[in-house]
């Protein structure tokens, strides 16, 4: 009895063993990642056929807000370019709205808090399963795109960040759906003060239905593309090129 | 899972009778939420190697108060729930890798797809297979209910659901004597209630905790975060549904391996089920 149990003991870790390595040599396939990136397509195609386009994230008030809001990603920009804004209170820095645009626009930080203010207490919920809530304030990214003036070519915005990672700049990516929505700000401020430097001083991005990565942090650029291919990696985003993470992370 | 059909007529005791127990539906079914629940497990361990912390509420984060985590101290791997720290090391928070080396993650590798930490790698697996589980459960559960599965076989009659029955029957399991002849083409009243938590309670409960964490859907569809009370309490509630799930595998696996692997497996290939005869000294 106790042979076989060891048997179908044996059997049953031999299995799972098989079915381990196994997975390991799927994952390593390229064709098999294709097959599984497939369903990247078909949650977002879902997700917005089963909802509204124009739902808007849930806002909470200002008892709901974590107590401590947790940064990650960079913390501090290593150029010497960032570290040069920085010194001189982000006085000569500008924020380049161009591509697919009629108008280019080169803003500083001054006019962009002079535009209409919107202010949100939103739930930032982190790719590795964390949350934080916290409020932001600053210009619905509408506002700007229709400065601009935006064209009919123009299917993606991409943002521009100064942080680095080794030599590759963080960059990420939203298509009009969520460059359009109400709650799509570029903040400078967050809980009742200016950005701090963790958090994306002086500008960042805030796309409350994804997830955390795509609030690309330390935006110095703005561009309306018409294809993501020839940017960067071609992926839409830092993480998206090096590590494989969903351009569209709304789950 | 059974359709029971009457069992054929025929001197049990010449040849052993033999009764179709599992419609093709439940079959299929069956195996490929075998593969699927695997999947989702395994991958599911890796994702929450990204986070190891569980916390109860709409937040919760490194500087909040979880209510389980798995850590290291350094030198030990732990498990701490509330103000209990329950040492670990060599399974949970610490182990060794393949190659020899201190690993500090949650699950260990043998546990988790892929083996080797990787966040993104796990969720393509989980977010694809994810489908899997879902839309059979989805088909399964609005065919079961239309053409009398759940009511016919998986319901508790008055009289089984009655303590005293239910009682016997835990009795009888923990004695391992398990029901035989005609009663072994129903299930008995505890495979009914495993079955029917896991059909009805814990997967359903497993894909709307999952739904419920994405940022998305809780823009679109806010009633998720009333109904769990926020995406951090769903993410708790997603976890602990999947350690019942896993709970729930143990048991069916040691249930098949005691009643009899070939004719209980054939019969989820098959369909065919080979009834046991009566006990001799049955009362």
């Amino acid at each position: 009895m106790i042979s076989r149990r060891k048997l179908i003991g044996s059997i049953g870790l031999g299995a799972g063993g098989l079915l381990l390595s196994g997975c390991d040599r799927l994952d390593g396939s390229p064709a098999f990642r294709g097959l599984l990136r497939s369903s990247e397509g078909l949650t977002m195609r879902a997700q917005r056929l089963v909802t509204d386009r124009t739902a808007l994230a849930r806002e909470f008030s200002e008892a709901d807000m974590s107590p401590v809001f947790r940064s990650n990603g960079t913390a501090m920009p290593g150029t010497d370019a960032y570290r040069a804004h920085l010194a001189s209170g982000f006085r000569d820095w500008r924020l380049s709205v161009d591509g697919l645009v009629d108008r280019p626009m080169l803003l500083s930080i001054e006019q962009i808090r002079a535009m209409p203010v919107r202010t949100q207490i939103t739930r930032h919920d982190c790719v590795e399963g964390w949350s934080a809530i916290g409020k932001w304030h600053g210009v619905p990214l509408k506002l700007l795109l229709d400065a601009a003036r935006l064209r009919g070519a123009a299917r993606y915005i991409v943002f521009h960040c100064a942080d680095r990672f080794g030599s590759s700049p963080y960059y990420e990516s939203i298509d009009l759906v969520d460059a359009l929505h109400p709650q799509t700000i570029l903040a400078w401020g967050m809980n009742g003060a200016v950005l701090t430097v963790p958090h994306g001083a002086p500008l960042r991005l805030r796309v409350e239905r994804q997830l955390g990565y795509k609030h690309a942090k330390y935006v110095e650029r703005i561009e309306a593309v018409a294809s993501l291919a020839p940017v960067y990696g071609g992926k839409g985003g830092y993480w998206e090129d090096v590590s494989d993470y969903e351009w569209y992370a709304g789950i | 899972m059974a359709s029971a059909q009457p069992a054929v007529s025929g001197p049990a005791e010449t040849r052993p009778l033999l009764v179709n127990r599992h419609r093709l539906g439940t079959r299929i079914w069956h195996w490929v939420n075998a593969l699927t629940v695997f999947v989702m497990l395994m991958s599911g361990l890796m994702i929450f190697n990204a986070h190891p912390r569980l916390y109860w509420g709409q937040y919760g984060a490194n500087f909040d108060r979880p209510w389980l985590s798995i850590g290291s101290d350094g030198t030990h791997g732990f498990v701490e729930i509330g103000d209990r720290r329950i040492p670990t090391t060599g399974v949970l928070g610490q182990w060794r890798g393949d190659d020899g080396t201190v690993q500090r993650r949650a699950f260990p590798g043998w546990a988790t797809i892929p083996s080797r930490y990787s966040l993104s790698g796990a969720r393509r697996w989980h977010l694809a297979f994810a489908w899997l589980l879902a839309v059979p459960l989805l088909a399964y559960l609005t065919a079961s209910l239309l053409n009398g599965h759940v009511r016919r076989d998986l319901l508790p009659t008055r009289d089984e659901a009655r303590p005293s029955h239910v009682w016997h029957d835990i009795v009888e399991h923990a004695r391992l004597r398990f029901p035989r002849g005609e009663a072994a083409l129903r299930y008995n009243v505890l495979q009914k209630f495993a079955y029917l938590g896991v059909i009805l309670l814990l997967l359903p409960l497993l894909v709307l905790t999952g739904l419920t964490m994405s940022p998305g859907l809780d823009a679109a569809w806010p009633w998720l975060l009333d109904l769990f009370g926020g995406r951090q309490s769903a993410r708790s509630i997603h976890f602990i549904c999947a350690m019942l799930i896993l709970l729930f595998i143990v048991v069916h696996l040691l249930m098949v391996l005691l009643a009899g692997p070939v004719n209980e497996i054939g019969s989820m290939i098959t369909g065919r089920f080979r009834v046991p005869p009566e006990r001799e000294d049955a009362p």
